[in-house]
């Protein structure tokens, strides 16, 4: 069974057609790259899938459930998390403190315990602790746990931000742009971490990215998107070739 | 320089990192507990006045130092609460119940204001608190059955088994340890899942959310507990006035409140303390520089609104951070001595954000 299915999706805004009539599959396990040129509406489709926005028409099923009218906040208890195009983190926090927030949905207390700091408050802040730095461990953030996000640079923020996302225990993992503004080496390492999000954790991952060569190192399958619409979907070989993808992006 | 070595988790949640931490909260509490013996009694209603300040100022501090919803109406849920104490001890209700009901009804009015506005921020957050705060000293003007309006309500002691609270060393205790569980409980809220979702909100609600916090939620928890937290601060605030008029809970006050968590320090729970210490010492300075001014400029009047504009104009321009923010700078400077660097709190260039998604 597939984990994300996107049946008939569109959404407007206003006079403009932003997403039409797109329809795709994920499958559990795999790394499904979404490219087209500027404006295709790649980073709407995870927008419509995040539940920012509103689709107009079509429905989103996640891991069987129909989630086209679910609330955004709900979304992330579901097991989808995200990265942002122009990174959201929470920039007056630590590090730690920006990926213990996004153990926020496996919270199991209550405000009055808080407030009290229970002995139940003090285990989950311990447990969710142990599961921060399993994270940390990962993608190798140690030495900036205690780093306020804004005296980072930007190249270890892309990192954090996939770190706090990786903290809620996804089963798919949204990634908008995860190369944009680093440099090769920082891509690479990024290639690498994708890789290790994929195969250590076995999470399913759909990124937005321009960068062809982190595309064909990571993707398992590439679904092109042009004025909204799906144009090709297949192996990055394959689209790489595709006279339909060429004219997208060059023209004829 | 110190140097902290962690073995465990706890030791990153506790609320006093190191022991020199815990000997100096220790003596700032032994302070706290002599001093009704140790000072006047001038200086101890003055130090009184300024707990009292600190907790109203907590209560904002809760809403827009840590959720980043700013609010030009707190004098509205001060005075809430200082009515709610006033006229529940007129109906002869035993000592703490009008406090907790204070509190609760200050909530409850946070609530009503916080619910309707979940969508706006910033400016147009601040004018729809500032209507609030227009009606509901209207309310108080116009309620005469209960307020009396403007003629005044007198506030009837507090007594607790014959013991007067409303005055001198007793209410000077009661309002310590006002502030002091007020203090604990923020503390650990801000170290718990809520006040991490708080922060969140103010920095990024977009990422929040998609954290799963629930923004409406999270909100009306911050109006509700600054509300209330600033309602507690009224109803002690009722018995330093010892008679309540309308006039007394204006805009001015509003502005007052937002200038001492912004000279405080915003973000800070140190803030609120040091910035009631400012708002408190700063009339008092300017009686004591009345005495040694050329008439021409004493006789002013609205010197002392002038100089809180002035101040906060100051703060805003040159310590973003606060008092506490400058104390941090000076505390830093002397740990790295001979190595600090002006760059350390400099903040760094920011990028763009996706301002389309708010």
């Amino acid at each position: 069974m597939s984990l994300l299915t996107v049946e008939h999706l569109s959404v407007k805004f206003g006079g403009i057609q932003a997403v039409d009539d797109v329809s795709f599959r994920v499958e559990p396990g795999e790394v499904l790259s979404i490219i087209g040129p500027n404006g295709a509406g790649k980073t709407t489709v995870f927008n419509l899938i995040s539940r920012i926005y509103d689709p107009t028409g079509g429905r989103i099923a996640f891991d069987g459930q129909d989630i086209t009218a679910v609330a955004p906040h709900a979304v992330a208890g579901l097991g989808i998390a995200r990265t942002f195009q122009n990174i959201e983190l929470f920039d007056n926090a630590t590090v730690l403190q920006n990926l213990l927030l996004g153990r926020h949905v496996h919270r199991r207390v209550n405000l009055w315990q808080e407030l009290l700091f229970t002995p139940a408050v003090r285990r989950q802040e311990v447990a969710h602790r142990e599961q921060a730095e399993r994270v940390i461990d990962l993608l190798e953030l140690q030495h900036h746990r205690d780093t306020l996000v804004h005296n980072l640079p930007y190249g270890a923020r892309k990192v954090v931000e996939v770190a706090r996302a990786l903290c809620t225990e996804p089963k798919l993992l949204l990634m908008d742009e995860p190369s944009s503004g680093l440099n090769v080496e920082e891509t690479e390492d990024m290639a690498f971490w994708i890789e290790d999000i994929k195969k250590q954790l076995g999470v399913t991952v759909i990124m937005v990215e321009h960068d062809m060569k982190l595309v064909s190192e990571v993707s398992d399958r590439v679904l092109v998107l042009n004025n909204g619409r799906v144009l090709a979907e297949g192996g990055v070989r394959e689209m790489q070739s595709d006279p339909r993808v060429i004219e997208a992006y060059f023209g004829k | 320089m110190r140097f902290l070595f962690k073995t465990r988790y706890e030791h990153d949640i506790r609320l006093f990192k190191h022991g020199g931490a815990v000997f100096w909260y220790g003596l700032l509490l032994a302070a706290l507990l002599l001093a009704p013996w140790l000072l006047d009694s001038y200086y101890v209603g003055q130090l009184t006045q300024v707990m009292i300040f600190a907790l109203a100022g907590l209560g904002l501090m809760v809403l827009t130092g840590y959720t980043g919803l700013v609010s030009l109406g707190h004098a509205a849920f001060f005075g809430i609460g200082a009515y709610t104490e006033a006229v529940l001890l007129e109906r002869g209700l035993p000592f703490p119940l009008p406090l907790l009901a204070a509190a609760g009804v200050a909530a409850g009015a946070g609530v009503l204001i916080g619910r309707p506005t979940l969508r706006l921020a910033g400016l147009y957050l601040a004018i729809a608190t500032f209507a609030f705060a227009l009606i509901v000293e209207e309310v108080l003007a116009r309620w005469e059955s209960v307020t009396r309006g403007n003629n005044g309500l007198p506030v009837p002691a507090s007594r607790l088994a014959g013991l007067d609270l409303s005055q001198g060393r007793p209410f000077y205790y009661l309002t310590a340890a006002v502030l002091v569980l007020v203090v604990l409980g923020l503390l650990n809220l801000l170290r718990s899942p809520t006040g991490r979702a708080l922060i969140a909100i103010r920095d990024s609600e977009i990422a929040a959310q998609s954290m799963g916090v629930r923004l409406s939620r999270y909100k009306t928890t911050a109006f509700a507990l600054s509300a209330g937290i600033t309602g507690c601060a009224g109803a002690l605030f009722a018995h330093k006035l010892g008679f309540l008029s309308p006039e007394s809970f204006t805009v001015l006050q509003s502005l007052e409140l937002l200038v001492l968590v912004v000279v405080g320090g915003l973000g800070s729970l140190h803030g609120a303390i040091y910035g009631a210490l400012f708002v408190v010492a700063l009339p008092q300075g300017i009686a004591i520089a009345r005495d040694h001014l050329p008439d021409a400029i004493t006789s002013q009047p609205g010197l002392e609104p002038l100089l809180f504009g002035l101040i906060l104009i100051l703060f805003i321009l040159f310590e973003p951070y606060g008092i506490y923010g400058r104390w941090l700078k000076v505390k830093f400077y002397f740990q790295l001595f001979p190595v600090y660097k002006r760059a350390t709190f400099k903040r760094q260039k920011t990028y763009t954000r996706s301002e389309r998604l708010r």
